[in-house]
């Protein structure tokens, strides 16, 4: 039974938040499992960190993940997405293999980025991920520039961009939505707003309330959505996807969201109280928030959504194992791909 | 007159020269992304909020181009600030400010006004964060009349060049390797200054010339201990400013030994010991020379993720050594 048909028994369709209005039982529960892949594969790569399996930094988005997989659920594989430094829920939400992240992430041949991008960097083109960016702000005009080949080429693809609540006041930003609003190209911005920009928090970074105001200023609506209730962000998603694909021109979205991790692996975490970090995980969350959802408009039963959290660290566990045993890359490759032919 | 001195960590040395220098001068500001409470991405600032408040300690929005230009605007008119870029790459996003405004506005002005700037660059690759926060980009700034580039390489070094800097009328542009931050080593209490322009010979040595800048005067040194083991006598020096360059002492050194080795972690052409060799081809030391000049530097590529490439994108000690001791026994 559809999710549709199956939540009508329960309330007038009309009344029901969007999502369960516009999905299928299928793809509302896909929508789940993929959230608790974000969350499990951040946790896994967290302990792996630990473990010293994997150097360098990483920036995870625990507590984010409906804001990731809801903007994505209005999108099919040919649309394209610039991340962020917070970017591994973007690429999974995006349908990206976390095999292959894992992989990544060990730095091994059959990561996405054949292990010279690692976290901060990870990409999955093949399903238009077009990559995470180690510099704030600076997938703003890149994507810009991906709907600029989409309009001129016909392709019919949109692009959403994500980016920080700190990355609103990088000229980037103001420069890329700008040219997006004068040329109407099919681009999304996405706001991830958490709240803070490393230890800055938006009142002390950012002169106005919120990053959705200042679509104003560049003629394009500006949507603002409890970035942790997955219905909202997919129906601004869905709106502003329908807006970019009939050629009216760009969309901002703001998502109201909260991460639960530090900053990256070296926060003392001294700008935050604990209480505001608890009230979050505990009243807020995007993943327990979402199924009681499922579970109150009775589109899955409680031991469904435990089958597919059994399933979704199934999966975990076999993308850690293929990172392990995959090949390191060899030293002699260090110069592949500086230049497509040898210059 | 002898300050105590103690064994203090270089990024603790950094510390104690901004907070000597805003006691001592209320116009001195920091300026940068995440220096107040949060510290500083590598912990530089620590707590200096604590002690000189939010205004003297300042927060700014991740806005590297326009962070950058308000610390022009408040050198030239009277402010001393010390602007801390959270990475040396992201001195790519404020470049105009730096390139086009500070270096030359006192030149264009014909002579008007100064821009009493210093500006901290974490840079240099080794931990793990790949090609967007690993650079060595020290040359870029290098080639810009109206900058001082310096790439101190010890806490001794850094407080004393960094206390020069902030008393320097022209804006300073501070290199530092983020593997360095951790590095103990002596430094005097109190307030000292360290020339901005003055070459240092680390280890004297007949046989060979390294030249070398930042965390490569350590390697530099570990291969100079190595050589000397094999009968190779090994002078190293750290280059400490790469703008202006200390001709004198390089060209000294090199008449002495008659062969030069740069080291340095910057990507290999166009960077440092390019001009540095060809500062030797164009001396009087030329004629001393008894091999070709080496250079070791940073590969022809961005700096990779994976932690064995990483390391074989820079210049290491085995390397070092086998460079000059082939270049003293003759065979290459
Ligand atoms: C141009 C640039 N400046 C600074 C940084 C360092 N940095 C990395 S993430 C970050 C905070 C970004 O905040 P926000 O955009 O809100 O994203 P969030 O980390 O909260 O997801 C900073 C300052 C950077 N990577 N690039
Ligand atoms: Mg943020």
């Amino acid at each position: 039974m559809s999710g549709r048909a199956r939540a009508m028994q329960v309330e007038e369709t009309s009344n029901l938040p969007f999502i369960y209005r516009q999905y299928e039982r299928e793809q509302l529960l896909d929508a789940l499992r993929k959230m608790h892949l974000i969350r499990r594969f951040e946790e896994g790569a967290e302990e792996c960190y630990m473990r010293g399996l994997i150097h360098g930094t990483m920036h995870l988005s625990i507590g984010q993940e409906a804001s990731a997989m809801g903007i994505c659920m209005p999108l099919v594989n040919e649309d394209q997405i610039t991340s962020t430094h917070r970017g591994h829920g973007h690429c999974i939400a995006k349908g990206a293999d976390v095999k292959r992240m894992f992989a990544e992430f060990f730095g091994k041949t059959t990561g996405y980025c054949a292990g010279r991008g690692g976290s901060m960097h990870i990409a999955d083109v093949s399903t238009g991920n077009l990559g995470a960016n180690g510099i704030v702000g600076g997938g703003l005009p890149i994507a810009v520039g991906a709907a600029l080949t989409a309009k001129r080429l016909r392709t019919g693809k949109v692009v959403v961009c994500f980016f920080g609540d700190g990355a609103n006041n990088e000229g980037a930003f103001h420069e890329a939505l700008n040219m997006a609003a004068i040329w109407k190209l099919p681009v999304i911005f996405v706001c991830e707003n958490n709240g803070y920009g490393m230890s800055t928090s938006t009142e002390r970074s950012t002169a106005v309330a919120n990053v959705a105001d200042r679509a104003a200023a560049y003629s394009m609506p500006g949507v603002i959505v409890d970035g942790n209730v997955l219905s909202e962000v997919a129906e601004a998603s869905h709106e502003a996807v329908e807006r970019a694909r009939r050629g009216d021109g760009p969309t901002l979205i703001e998502c109201k969201t909260y991460r639960y991790r530090g900053h990256s692996k070296s926060d003392r975490n001294r700008y935050r109280t604990k209480d505001e970090i608890d009230d979050w995980m505990t009243n807020r969350d995007p993943i327990k928030r979402y199924e009681a959802q499922l579970l109150e408009f009775g589109i899955a039963t409680s031991d469904e959504l435990e089958a597919i959290r059994g399933s979704v660290q199934q999966e975990i566990d076999a993308g850690i194992e293929f990172a392990k045993v995959s090949p390191m890359p060899a030293i002699d490759g260090l110069a592949d791909n500086v230049y497509t032919f040898e210059a | 007159m002898n300050a105590p001195v103690r064994e203090i960590s270089y990024s603790q040395a950094i510390q104690e020269a901004m907070a000597i220098a805003m006691e001592a001068d209320e116009r001195v500001i920091l300026m940068g992304e995440d220096i107040g409470v949060y510290g500083g991405a590598f912990q530089v600032t620590g707590d200096l909020i604590d002690r000189f408040g939010p205004d003297r300690v300042m927060d700014t929005p991740i806005s590297e181009l326009g962070g950058a230009g308000v610390a022009v605007g408040a050198a030239v008119t009277g402010l001393r600030p010390i602007f801390e870029f959270q990475f040396s790459d992201f001195a790519a996003l404020a470049m105009e400010q730096i390139v086009n405004q500070a270096a030359k506005m006192r030149y264009m002005l014909g002579g008007a006004v100064s821009v009493p700037l210093v500006m901290r660059f974490p840079a240099g690759s080794g931990t793990g964060a790949a090609a967007q926060h690993s650079q060595s980009l020290e040359a870029w700034l290098g080639h810009v009349p109206g900058l001082k580039v310096i790439q101190p390489a010890t806490p001794h070094d850094v407080k004393g060049m960094l206390l020069a800097a902030v008393a320097d009328p022209d804006p300073v542009m501070i290199f530092e390797h983020k593997l360095l931050y951790k590095m103990k080593g002596p430094v005097p209490e109190g307030h000292y200054t360290v020339p901005l322009n003055k070459a240092e010979v680390r280890r004297e040595g007949r046989d060979v010339s390294i030249v070398a800048t930042s965390i490569m005067v350590h390697k530099a040194l570990e291969a100079a201990e190595v050589l000397a083991g094999e009968g190779v006598s090994a002078e190293v020096i750290d280059l400490r400013s790469i703008r202006p360059i200390d001709r004198e002492t390089v060209v000294a050194s090199v008449k002495k030994t008659s062969r030069l080795i740069c080291v340095y972690e910057g990507v290999k052409t166009l960077g440092v010991g390019a001009e540095i060799s060809a500062m030797i081809a164009e001396s009087e030391a030329f004629d001393y020379l008894d091999a070709p000049i080496l250079r070791l530097g940073g590969s022809e590529t961005p700096i990779p993720y994976n932690p064995e490439l990483e390391k074989a994108a820079v210049p290491q000690v085995p390397e070092i050594v086998d460079a000059a001791r082939g270049l003293v026994r003759g065979v290459r």
